[in-house]
């Protein structure tokens, strides 16, 4: 009776195939690379931006 | 009593979403549409007085072209439900299963955020202001309000195209000038005579689905006609910037002509009788619109870069 109860509130966990496995992995990979330009792109502009007033600031 | 929400008879539960790859993603961001609009950013951010680092005019461009992938992605959210229905857009990621609504809505609204608040934080806040005002204009006041309602929804949305080389210059100067001003009014006019000689050989297409285009709901006589009034206020339009000082005579000549090649075309579908003369008229129509803007665009920016 207990196993019949337990069974009936089971949640089904997803199923993924392969195929879905896959494009995921693609996805995640994109939304690295992503993010690292953008991290590398605000490093730039940054580096742009003080361009030589680093070495002129008043110590 | 209670166990019935819980019954083995629901659907097997597969992932919402999750099927799509990283192209079907990128195909969301409208790449085609996307480059006319990297192409007259350029050209503003070119034109501008001033100059700009070239690290922060390539910011601005990229911050332009993922807010106009943005503003793309949620459009195709919105209309996924027609998207369907139209053979030109039946195979978009969202009608097609490849990507669910709300991983749509969701990647768009990520990326509007994220490209406005880069624009400010490393270019200026006038830029981005803009570029936030673009978007909200073509998702909101085009695709969700303009499109499904009135004839009159690609003259109005079409503004939302028009802004591109208007962020690019502000993305220089930090401002809105009339200079900028006459780069978007040339794409403005644009986009009408381009948008209702597409819609002219696809009317079938956008009747099916509700969508009140210009040739649905007054007819296509009405329709040639007002496509040769926009053309005759577009080609004078493009000689402005001749006329204020910021182009040369190469531009004006050059763009005089090709202004009259596209009078020629508008002329050919005014007076086209409908069937498949007119047709034929339409799509010759919208493939020179596509050079035509191309070309006049190109004309301003070789000018500059030769100096002359």
């Amino acid at each position: 009776m207990q196993d019949d109860d337990n069974e009936r509130h089971k949640i089904e966990a997803p199923v993924w195939t392969e195929e879905q496995i896959r494009k995921r992995r693609q996805r995640n990979l994109a939304i690295a690379w992503t993010l690292a330009a953008f991290i590398l792109l605000f490093f730039v502009v940054t580096i742009v931006k003080l361009g030589g007033n680093v070495a002129n600031r008043p110590m | 009593m209670s166990d019935t929400a819980y019954s083995n008879d629901r659907p097997k539960a597969l992932p919402q979403g999750g099927e799509g790859g990283a192209a079907d993603f990128f195909e969301l961001l409208k790449p085609r549409v996307m480059s006319l609009v990297i192409f007259t950013a350029l050209v503003g951010i070119a034109l501008a007085p001033g100059g700009i680092h070239p690290v922060i005019g390539f910011t601005a461009l990229l911050c332009i072209a993922v807010g106009a992938g943005a503003s793309g992605a949620l459009n195709m959210w919105y209309d996924a439900d027609i998207d369907a229905k139209m053979a030109r857009t039946a195979s978009r990621p969202i009608p097609s299963g490849r990507v669910a609504p709300q991983e749509a809505a969701v990647f768009g609204s990520v990326l509007s955020v994220f490209s406005v608040m880069t624009m400010g934080v490393l270019v200026n806040w006038v830029a981005a202001a803009l570029l936030a005002f673009t978007i909200f204009f073509y998702v909101a006041i085009y695709t969700m309000w303009l499109k499904r309602r009135t004839p009159q929804n690609i003259v109005i949305g079409g503004a939302a195209g028009a802004f591109p080389p208007m962020i690019g210059w502000a993305a220089v100067t930090g401002s809105v000038s009339l200079e900028s001003l006459v780069l978007f009014l040339i794409i403005f006019m644009w986009t009408p005579p381009h948008f209702w000689a597409l819609a002219l050989f696809r009317s079938g297409d956008y009747e099916k689905v509700g969508v009140p285009m210009m040739p649905v709901v007054s007819g296509e006589r009405e329709t040639r006609r007002q496509i040769m009034l926009y053309s005759l206020v577009l080609v004078p339009v493009t000689l402005l910037p001749g006329l204020m000082g910021f182009a040369g005579v190469l531009y004006t000549g050059a763009t005089a002509l090709l202004g009259l090649g596209f009078l020629g075309f508008a002329f050919r579908v005014w007076r086209a009788e409908a069937g498949s003369r007119q047709d034929k008229a339409a799509k010759n129509l919208f493939a020179y619109s596509i050079l035509y803007l191309f070309l006049v665009f190109s004309l301003l920016l070789v000018e500059r870069l030769l100096g002359l």
